[in-house]
C-alpha cells in the first residue's frame, strides 16, 4: 500500500521533471536570442533538475538508504546555487560583449520580412547595427526562415 | 521508471547540443554547454538508480563543481581575453 503510493509519487515527480526539461530544451532551440534562451535554460536548471532529483530523493527515502537522499539534496542545492550565478555571468558577458536584447521591434521587423517585405527591412536592420555581434542574430533568423 | 527519465534527459541533451552547434554567438554556445553539464549531472544521478548503484551521486556532485568552474572560466576568457586578468571597473550600461 505504502509502496504503491510512493511509486505513484515518484512517477509523477519524474514525469513532471521530464516535462519541464523537454520544454526548456525546446525553448533553447526555438527562442530568438541569448537572453530569451537563458530564460528557457533556467527552467531546465530549476524545475527540470529539481523535480527529477526530488523524485529520486523520495524513492531513496522509501528504499531506506537515507545517506543517498542527503547526497541528492547536496547535488540539488549546489545546482540551485550555481546555475543562477552562471546564467548571470553569461548575461553580463553578453551585454558587455555588445549583444543587444531581442525586443518587440525586432519581432515586428521579422514579421515584415516573413510577409511581402518590399521595404528592405533586412538591410535597414543590419545597416543600423554595424558591429558584428549585433549582426549575428539576424543571420540566425534568416536561416530559420529558410528552414 | 528511471529509464524513462534517463531517456528524457538524453533527448534534452541532444536538443541543447543542437543549440551549441547552431548558436550564432559564443554566448549561446556557452549557455548550451552549461545546460548540457546540468543535464549530465541529472543523468549521472538517474543512471545510478537505473543500475541500482546510487554511489554514482558523488560523481554527479563532482561534475556539478567542474561544470560551474568551467563555465565561469570560459566566460572570463571570452570577456577579457585572458584567464589571469583582473576584472576592470565597468563604466558601461549595467
Amino acid at each position: 500500500m505504502m509502496g504503491d503510493i510512493v511509486t505513484v509519487v515518484v512517477w509523477l515527480l519524474l514525469l513532471s521533471g521530464g516535462f519541464f526539461m523537454v520544454t526548456g530544451s525546446l525553448g533553447m532551440v526555438r527562442l530568438p536570442d541569448v537572453f530569451t534562451r537563458m530564460h528557457a535554460a533556467g527552467m531546465v536548471d530549476t524545475m527540470g533538475a529539481g523535480l527529477t532529483l526530488a523524485g529520486l530523493c523520495v524513492y531513496s527515502l522509501h528504499d531506506g538508504t537515507g545517506l543517498v537522499a542527503v547526497r541528492l539534496v547536496l547535488v540539488l542545492g549546489f545546482l540551485w546555487f550555481t546555475s543562477p550565478i552562471a546564467t548571470h555571468a553569461v548575461a553580463k558577458a553578453a551585454l558587455s560583449g555588445g549583444t543587444t536584447p531581442y525586443t518587440v521591434g525586432d519581432a515586428r521587423l521579422r514579421a515584415g520580412q516573413a510577409g511581402a517585405g518590399p521595404d528592405g527591412a533586412g538591410e535597414g536592420r543590419t545597416g543600423a547595427a554595424p558591429d558584428s555581434t549585433r549582426k549575428a542574430p539576424a543571420e540566425d533568423e534568416r536561416g530559420r526562415g529558410d528552414r | 521508471m528511471f529509464a524513462v527519465s534517463a531517456a528524457a534527459v538524453l533527448v534534452c541533451m541532444v536538443l541543447a547540443m543542437l543549440r551549441a552547434v547552431l548558436g550564432p554567438t559564443a554566448y549561446d554556445r556557452v549557455l548550451a554547454l552549461n545546460n548540457i553539464g546540468t543535464k549530465t549531472v541529472v543523468l549521472i544521478a538517474v543512471l545510478g538508480f537505473v543500475n541500482g548503484r546510487p554511489d554514482f551521486l558523488d560523481l554527479a556532485l563532482a561534475y556539478a563543481l567542474i561544470n560551474f568552474i568551467g563555465t565561469i572560466a570560459v566566460l572570463k576568457y571570452i570577456e577579457y581575453g585572458d584567464l589571469g586578468a583582473s576584472a576592470p571597473r565597468e563604466t558601461g550600461t549595467e
